[in-house]
This record gives structure tokens, C-alpha cells and sequence, in this order.
């Protein structure tokens, strides 16, 4: 058997790396924000704490527990959104944090993939709006 | 009418002396034969608990149903409708032989287990639960044998007691038996365990509950496919099971509910075929099983279940479970080979179906079924509908592997091979 990983493989250096070696994992306390969400598909769990100076993220934490896309997701997605402002925040796109992955994600883990984007979107402007905006297929 | 007939199923020509050949059985099946793509092995399919693949004779069934006789059931006076009403109703009397019911009246197509169990929540348990009465289940059940019993209770004021598990996964009898002894009305438990595959003690279990004087309703959903389920031996008083999990189609399955309790028992939907006479003031009912039988039934769904339920049979049930029991043992033991590898549940054979349920290390069981499909070999990870029970077992969720007549010991060394590889993806 073949120990190499296919080139339709969800799990490269970028999942494994920041499954293993997260960034930004933790709580924030005080905080200006925080929400949390779970995927009752598969049980994943996020949070997501932040706080706000000047309308930008100053800090950022993610914790909770869940399979290594939501989780490495969830990591690279609080790399890209220090320092930018709520609105900007309000602003990424479901692509935009693909792209940042930078690998294919099959519609079986596209839920598991949006799942830190989603609970971030809601702690910034509410459930609803969040939910309606990525749950689409 | 001659039916067009496909070349006979080579899984059920054996001598009775031989076990089961998974690689014979599976040439029946379409599904597993088809090409892989490109660089992948065939498939290892090993989420029958799930639901079962198809044999081509059973997918015969469904075509030649639409191709060549067509029609609603029942007061048809021309010729395709009471062909269709004639197999309808000889296929209701091949599956009660099947599970051994004294009368093809005892056996109602539902759509599955599922329905099966809300039919009886909704009828009996309405004419028959009332404030104050307790309702038992198991924490090994499927949400499909929980939330039934829960809404009954909801809408009636009933209590609710569930009977607990051994750190080893089986149903603590003990605990059992202190619920019966008060007296509850109604008993409802799975014969086999879908996320485990424990094997209850469902006949001694039954005569328990029926000396407390309650009533009983068996989750057959995991057992029927797999073991000779006689309804009399076990004296169950309800027996609800799915077609899909047994090699038939998606859109037949059976409650068995013995005749005393189903002539006592009130309608569950009204509509056609339910009635004796209808006038705008009242309707009074036909006899079971038309009287729980309203609306157009999947027709060629039912038929299609005794088609498969005659394959089993002709697989033969012992050899079934002896060939299941084989592999399970088998993958048990490379699965202790593998030292982050913790398996959920009975820890040996004794009483275990081939359901089995593990963890990975601390890999994220959504992840090791997504390895496990890049290889071909498919698994299933999640609460597998137990939720209560994957909250006494202390674990969010499990990777299930569960074994039928079409695989051999090449899928479980696939497996092994598979989950190997999941380790050494994410040292």
C-alpha cells in the first residue's frame, strides 16, 4: 500500500499543519464578542472569541472540538481576519476562505470547512443573516 | 404472464456443507462490481448497517414490476391490477414465513422501522398509555426507538425509563429488571445494537417484561438482515424492521404486531384502502393490515422485500450470521494490532453482531472515514443516530464498520491497510 497522499486528498500540509499546530487557539477573556456553533452533522464544535479596537479585530481566538478541516479551517481563518476591520469581516466570502485553503473541498466537508466562517459571521452581525449566507450549496 | 427473468443469483448455488463465499455473493450485486475509477481499488463497502446494497434480482423485481405489470392494487377488475394485487399480497405472505408469523394479517408494509415504531407510538400507545404510565427503552437504542416514545409521553403525561449500560456495552439486566418491577406498560429495545453490535437476550428479555405485564416492541432493523428472527419463539408483541437494511429496496419495510393487538389497536392514517364503509358523519375500519395500510403503498417495493427476503433465505440465515461472525472475529483481531485503536462495545464475539464501532487514536472519526473513502473502503462515522448512547460511552462519535453477506476477509485487510495509512497521515 501506497503511503503517499492522492492529489484529490483533502488532508495536505495545510490541513495537517494547522490541525496539529493551530494558530490562535483559546478564549479570550474579557471579550467584545464571542459566539459558538455546532455542525450536528458530524458534531463539530467552534467558538470564537474576539476583541475589537478601532472596528478592527485586535485579537482573535477559536476553541472547540471537531474533525481536522473544521479545525484547521477555523485556524486559518482567524490568520486572515487579524487586523482587519468588522466590515471587511463582514465582507469574506465563502471563496475567499477556500482560496486561503487552497484545496478542493468536496460538498460531503464543505459544511465542516465553513463551519469557524459561520460562527465568526455570526458573532459579527448576527445568526441568521450568517446562516442563510453559507449554507447554500 | 411471463416475467422477464435476469440470470439467477449465483450467491445462493452452494452446498449447504460450505460457508458463505462474500466474493461469490458479490458478483449478485451490480453496485459492488461496477470500475472503479481510475487508480482506486474496488469498493470495500462496509456500511451495510447503514443500508444494505441490492442484488440484481431484487432490482429485477422493481423493473419488472414498472415494465410489466404496473398498476394500483386492490379492486382493479382488469388484468395488470390484479397481477400486481396477487404478488402485493403473496409477497406480505413470503416475508411473514420469513420471521415466522402465524398470518401474512400480522405483517403491515410501513415505509421502515422508523415508521413502523410511530405506527405503534401513535395507535396503541394512544389508545393504551395514559398519564402516569412508564414507558421503558434502552440507552443503546436508535433515535428511532427513543424520540417515538418521548412524544408519546410528551402528548400523554407517561414517564419515561431507560435501561442502562455496562461499561462493556450491553444492556444492564439488572437495572432491567428493577424497571419492570414497575410494572410498566410498554417495553421497547433493538435486538442489536446499530453502533455497537450487541446482541441483547431479546427472548428472555420478552418473557421478563410480558410476567411485569407490559408490552413489547422489538427494533428488528439490525437483526432481521442478518439472523433468523422467529416472531413466535421470541413471542415479541411488535417486531418493527426496514427492507433497505436487507438487501431489498428503500421504500418497504414491516411492523409485525401480533392480531389481537392490531384488531384492539385504532387506524394510524386515514385515507383509502383503511376502510370498511365511509359516510360524511363516520368511517368505520377495515380489518388489519388494511386498516393501517392507507393511501397507495410503494407496491413494487413490497414485492421487491420478498424477493430479497427469498434470497436470504436461500443465502440461508445461519450461514448468514456464521459468515458475519467469521469477518467480525477477523477484524477484531487485526484491529488488535493496531494499539491506538480502542473498539467500542462488546470486546469479544460472544453476543456481538458484525457492527463494529472504534476510535483512531485522537483522530477525528470524520476524518478517518474520509481516509478510509480515498482508499475505496467505505465507512460510516458519526452518532450513528445514538446519541444517548455515545453520551454514556463518553464520545462524540464513532467510525463504524459493519459486515454483510457480500464481504470477505480481502475487505477487512483493506480496512486495516486503510486505517494504518489514516495513522500514519497524521503522526
Amino acid at each position: 500500500m501506497t503511503m503517499s497522499i492522492g492529489t484529490d486528498s483533502i488532508y495536505r500540509e495545510i490541513i495537517l499543519e494547522h490541525s496539529r499546530n493551530p494558530s490562535n487557539k483559546g478564549t479570550l477573556d474579557p471579550n467584545d464578542f464571542t459566539y459558538e456553533d455546532l455542525n450536528p452533522l458530524c458534531g463539530d464544535e467552534i467558538r470564537i472569541d474576539v476583541r475589537v479596537e478601532d472596528d478592527r479585530v485586535s485579537e482573535i481566538r477559536f476553541s472547540g472540538r471537531g474533525c481536522a478541516v473544521s479545525q484547521a479551517s477555523a485556524s486559518i481563518l482567524t490568520e486572515m481576519v487579524e487586523g482587519r476591520t468588522l466590515d471587511e469581516v463582514k465582507a469574506i466570502g465563502r471563496d475567499e476562505l477556500l482560496a486561503e485553503i487552497g484545496i478542493p473541498v468536496s460538498p460531503a466537508r464543505m459544511k465542516c470547512a465553513m463551519l469557524g466562517l459561520k460562527v465568526l459571521k455570526a458573532g459579527v452581525y448576527g445568526v441568521d443573516h450568517a446562516t442563510a449566507e453559507l449554507d447554500r450549496d | 404472464m411471463v416475467i422477464a427473468s435476469s440470470s439467477q443469483p449465483v450467491g445462493t448455488e452452494f452446498r449447504h456443507s460450505e460457508p458463505l463465499d462474500g466474493a461469490r455473493v458479490r458478483a449478485d450485486f451490480p453496485v459492488l462490481n461496477r470500475e472503479p475509477r481510475a487508480g482506486r481499488q474496488r469498493l470495500a463497502f462496509l456500511d451495510s448497517a447503514a443500508s444494505s446494497q441490492k442484488p440484481q434480482v431484487v432490482i429485477d423485481a422493481l423493473t419488472d414490476y414498472y415494465g410489466q405489470y404496473n398498476a394500483n392494487i386492490h379492486r382493479g377488475v382488469y388484468e395488470l391490477s390484479e397481477i400486481a394485487t396477487e404478488r402485493f399480497e403473496n409477497s406480505r405472505k413470503r416475508i411473514a414465513r420469513f420471521i415466522n408469523a402465524s398470518s401474512a394479517r400480522e405483517c403491515i408494509f410501513v415505509r421502515n422501522t422508523t415508521e413502523a415504531i410511530n405506527l405503534v407510538s401513535q395507535t396503541w400507545g394512544r389508545a393504551n398509555i395514559g398519564a402516569g404510565d412508564l414507558i421503558v427503552f434502552t440507552t443503546m437504542d436508535h433515535h428511532s426507538n427513543i424520540v417515538p416514545w418521548q412524544l408519546l409521553a410528551e402528548a400523554t403525561g407517561a414517564r419515561l425509563g431507560h435501561v442502562r449500560i455496562t461499561p462493556d456495552g450491553r444492556l444492564d439486566l439488572d437495572h432491567y429488571a428493577e424497571l419492570l418491577a414497575q410494572e410498566p406498560k410498554l417495553v421497547a429495545f433493538t435486538y442489536v445494537s446499530n453502533s455497537l453490535g450487541t446482541v441483547n437476550p431479546a427472548k428472555a428479555m420478552i418473557a421478563q417484561a410480558h410476567a411485569a405485564g407490559a408490552v413489547t416492541v422489538l427494533d428488528g432493523a439490525q437483526s432481521v438482515p442478518h439472523l433468523t428472527v422467529d416472531v413466535q419463539d421470541l413471542d415479541c408483541d411488535f417486531l418493527a424492521f426496514s427492507g433497505h437494511k436487507m438487501l431489498g429496496p428503500m421504500g418497504a419495510g414491516i411492523l409485525y404486531g401480533k392480531k389481537h393487538l392490531l384488531d384492539a389497536m385504532p387506524p394510524f392514517l386515514g385515507g383509502g384502502s383503511m376502510i370498511r364503509k365511509v359516510t360524511l358523519e363516520r368511517t368505520t375500519w377495515a380489518d388489519a393490515p388494511a386498516k393501517f395500510e392507507a393511501g397507495t403503498p410503494a407496491v413494487g417495493d413490497a414485492i421487491a422485500l420478498a424477493v430479497a427476503a427469498d434470497y436470504l433465505t436461500g443465502l440461508d440465515l445461519d450461514r448468514v450470521w456464521a459468515h458475519e461472525q467469521e469477518l467480525a472475529t477477523y477484524a477484531l483481531e487485526r484491529m488488535r494490532e493496531i494499539p491506538e485503536l480502542t473498539v467500542y462495545g462488546p470486546q469479544d464475539m460472544t453476543d456481538r453482531s458484525g457492527v463494529i464501532s472504534f476510535a483512531l487514536g485522537e483522530i477525528h472519526p470524520h476524518d478517518v472515514a474520509a481516509i478510509l473513502d480515498e482508499d475505496n473502503v467505505a465507512v460510516r462515522a458519526g452518532h450513528h443516530c445514538t446519541q444517548p448512547l455515545m453520551h454514556a460511552l463518553g464520545v462524540p462519535a464513532t467510525t463504524r464498520a459493519s459486515f454483510y453477506v457480500y464481504n470477505d476477509y480481502d475487505d477487512v485487510d483493506r480496512l486495516i491497510a486503510s486505517l494504518q495509512r489514516a495513522l500514519d497521515v497524521f503522526r
